[in-house]
């Protein structure tokens, strides 16, 4: 078993990195860039439920942004960031925003209208209110979003192994094909797979930690 | 005391919701206000805790302007109760409750003893403390709103028709309960609601609002009943003024007659076969029905309900004789047993009494 573990996990000398190398650059960039499309949605998404004039515009934008080939953002940011994991990084920082931005917003939009008087009425102050109240509250949609973005990162950033080898797991795609390996692309395939399978579960995992009271909601709803 | 001056409000969009109100809402009672929809109520109620600024006059609570503090301060020593209860879904029952002590910095602990006492002082088992808000039907999270409001032991509280989105029965309970609580608690209320039946119940003052947000009578329930200051006024209390009017009429001055109570398994003296109705009653002296002396045998005629000889008012007296195919009702006491019996040409006659004793008043 170890023996068969070991030959088919095996990475030859030109894929430059181990296999677990590979697994860790894949996660730290895509769920980098997922929670920083998060930092960079929650500010938005915020600004978007005070001022509903400016969200369908927001929107548009964050999808028009979606629309762009990576190939194409690539070559872009390669004059200013070089052939380096940043190239990568802020495409898919960018893209994870047409999926957070209305995740945001829907969850900030799902507080009932009478809770966020009650809370006034009772003395939040803004901050302290969103915090406490609308954060909360808002993340069951939130995290179901979260999941999409991360799960969708996963998966776009294979196309990095186009400038180099930036692409984590997805490297073993180009390389199957440019030294015709039909192996590294199957255990590329299953491994991205099982990633985004294991990567959602532990988010699900993550969100039912946090939103104890959303659990029997559910159960009852 | 909380003192309107001359408020007005006009929203930016040009809606007048509330014109020139002048009113004072008195320490440790329950001031309503009501009308129909649409007149302002529910602003006037949030001008009190500056989720609305007025756009003219002055709110002064215990003669100072609200403005003069910082509104999260003034909000968190004024109670507020809604519709819909408002309940925070992520926090159980007693982290609700607790929400202002802990916003005041009350640590975790002592928040927690304080909502459980709430939740008993306001009838909520103290098992339902660890539920989620969600768990717990209508009623139940209308307790928990309400012990919520009353947590940090505020002086003032703010009711937008909290007992509005339960069903009658409930609704009922709510408000008897309620007003124990208020007993207890003795706080300055201002109670919001469209239901003229609840605002007469409820209120120690009544003030009713009438399209435009225009005070049209500001008065305690009897007087209001009594004397509707206008058209809109008297036509918003209704066709059943008059009868409701007896709720503020003690049953006291009725003179119940005791010669036509007789005893099961007694024969009827000389002088009650004259009577139309004898009331059979049994050994310890409950009512069991009305018998005709002339027809011995029939099956008694049940009384519908009695009224409290000494407690109820005039009107449960005259429900019990109008309910009542022989027209006569059954003053009972504490215990149940039937105190003697009035026909409904005697409280007749008690109302007409009452009505001339109110008009030498004035
Ligand atoms: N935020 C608002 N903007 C504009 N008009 C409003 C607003 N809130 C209430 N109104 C209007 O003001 C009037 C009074 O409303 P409200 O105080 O809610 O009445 P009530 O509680 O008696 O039903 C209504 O005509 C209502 O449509
Ligand atoms: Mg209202």
């Amino acid at each position: 078993m170890s023996a068969l573990a070991t030959s088919v996990f095996d990475m030859p000398s030109y894929v430059q990195s181990s296999y677990v190398g590979l697994i860790l650059t894949q996660l730290e960039v895509s769920l980098g860039a997922t929670l920083a499309g998060l930092a960079i949605a929650l500010p938005i998404g915020q600004f978007c439920s005070r001022l509903p004039r400016l969200y369908p515009p927001t929107l548009g934008l964050v999808t028009l942004i979606y629309s762009i080939p990576s190939i194409a953002l690539f070559v872009l940011l390669i004059d200013y960031t070089g052939e380096s994991e940043t190239t990568v990084f802020i495409p898919l920082t960018l893209y994870t925003l047409a999926i957070l931005v209305p995740g945001v917003v829907d969850g900030i939009r799902s507080v009932p209208r009478d809770v966020l008087d009650a809370a006034d009425g009772m003395g939040y102050g803004r901050a302290r209110r969103y915090l406490a109240v609308e954060l909360p509250i808002a993340l069951p949609t939130l995290m179901a979003a979260v999941r999409v973005a991360a799960v969708s990162s996963l998966s776009l950033m294979s196309i990095g192994a186009t400038i180099g080898n930036y692409g984590g797991i997805g490297d073993l795609f180009l390389l199957g094909l440019r030294f015709f390996d039909n192996r590294l692309i199957w255990v590329g395939l299953i491994t991205l797979l099982v990633l985004s399978v294991l990567c959602d579960i532990a988010l699900r995992l993550v969100q039912r930690l946090l939103t104890p009271w959303a659990r029997s909601l559910r159960s009852i709803g | 005391m909380i003192t309107f001056e001359n408020v007005s409000k006009r929203y930016p969009d040009g809606t007048e919701a509330v014109a020139g109100l002048s009113l004072e809402a008195p320490d440790a009672a329950i001031t309503v206000l009501v009308g129909p929809s649409g007149c302002g109520k529910t602003t006037t109620l949030r001008m009190t805790n500056r989720l609305v600024e007025p756009s003219g006059g002055r709110i002064l609570v215990d003669g100072a302007d609200i403005r003069e503090r910082p509104v999260a301060q003034l909000r968190r020593g004024i109670g507020y109760v809604i519709q819909h209860a408002g309940l925070f879904p992520h926090r159980t029952v007693a982290e609700n409750i607790a929400t202002v002590p802990r916003l005041l910095g009350k640590d975790r602990r002592a928040a927690r003893k304080r909502s459980l006492e709430l939740m008993e002082l306001v009838g909520l088992e103290t098992v339902l403390a660890d539920r989620y808000p969600h768990q717990l039907s209508g009623g139940q999270q209308q307790r928990v709103g309400v012990a919520r409001a009353l947590a940090a032991d505020p002086a003032i509280l703010l009711m937008d028709e909290p007992f509005s989105a339960v069903d009658p029965i409930v609704r009922k309970s709510l408000q008897e309960q309620f007003l124990q609580i208020q007993a207890e608690v003795g706080k300055t209320i201002l109670f919001v609601t469209h239901d003229i039946d609840e605002a007469i119940r409820i209120g120690d003052r009544i003030a009713v609002l009438r399209e435009g947000g225009h005070l049209a009578q500001f008065a305690a329930p009897r007087e209001l009943l009594e004397k509707p200051a206008d058209a809109f006024v008297e036509q918003f209390l209704g066709l059943d003024r008059g009868v409701r009017r007896l709720t503020f009429i003690s049953s006291n001055g009725l003179n119940l007659r005791t010669d036509a109570l007789v005893k099961r398994g007694v024969e009827p003296e000389a002088g009650q076969l004259e009577l139309p109705w004898l009331l059979l009653v049994d050994e310890a002296g409950a009512p069991l029905g009305w018998i005709e002396p002339r027809r011995p045998g029939a099956a008694p005629i049940p009384i519908g309900h009695p009224f409290r000889a000494k407690d109820d008012s005039l009107r449960a007296a005259l429900d019990a004789a109008v309910l009542c195919p022989t027209g006569w009702a059954v003053g009972v006491d504490e215990a149940g047993r039937a105190v003697g019996v009035v026909s409904q040409e005697e409280i007749a006659a008690a109302i007409r009494e009452a009505h001339r004793a109110s008009l030498e008043a004035v």
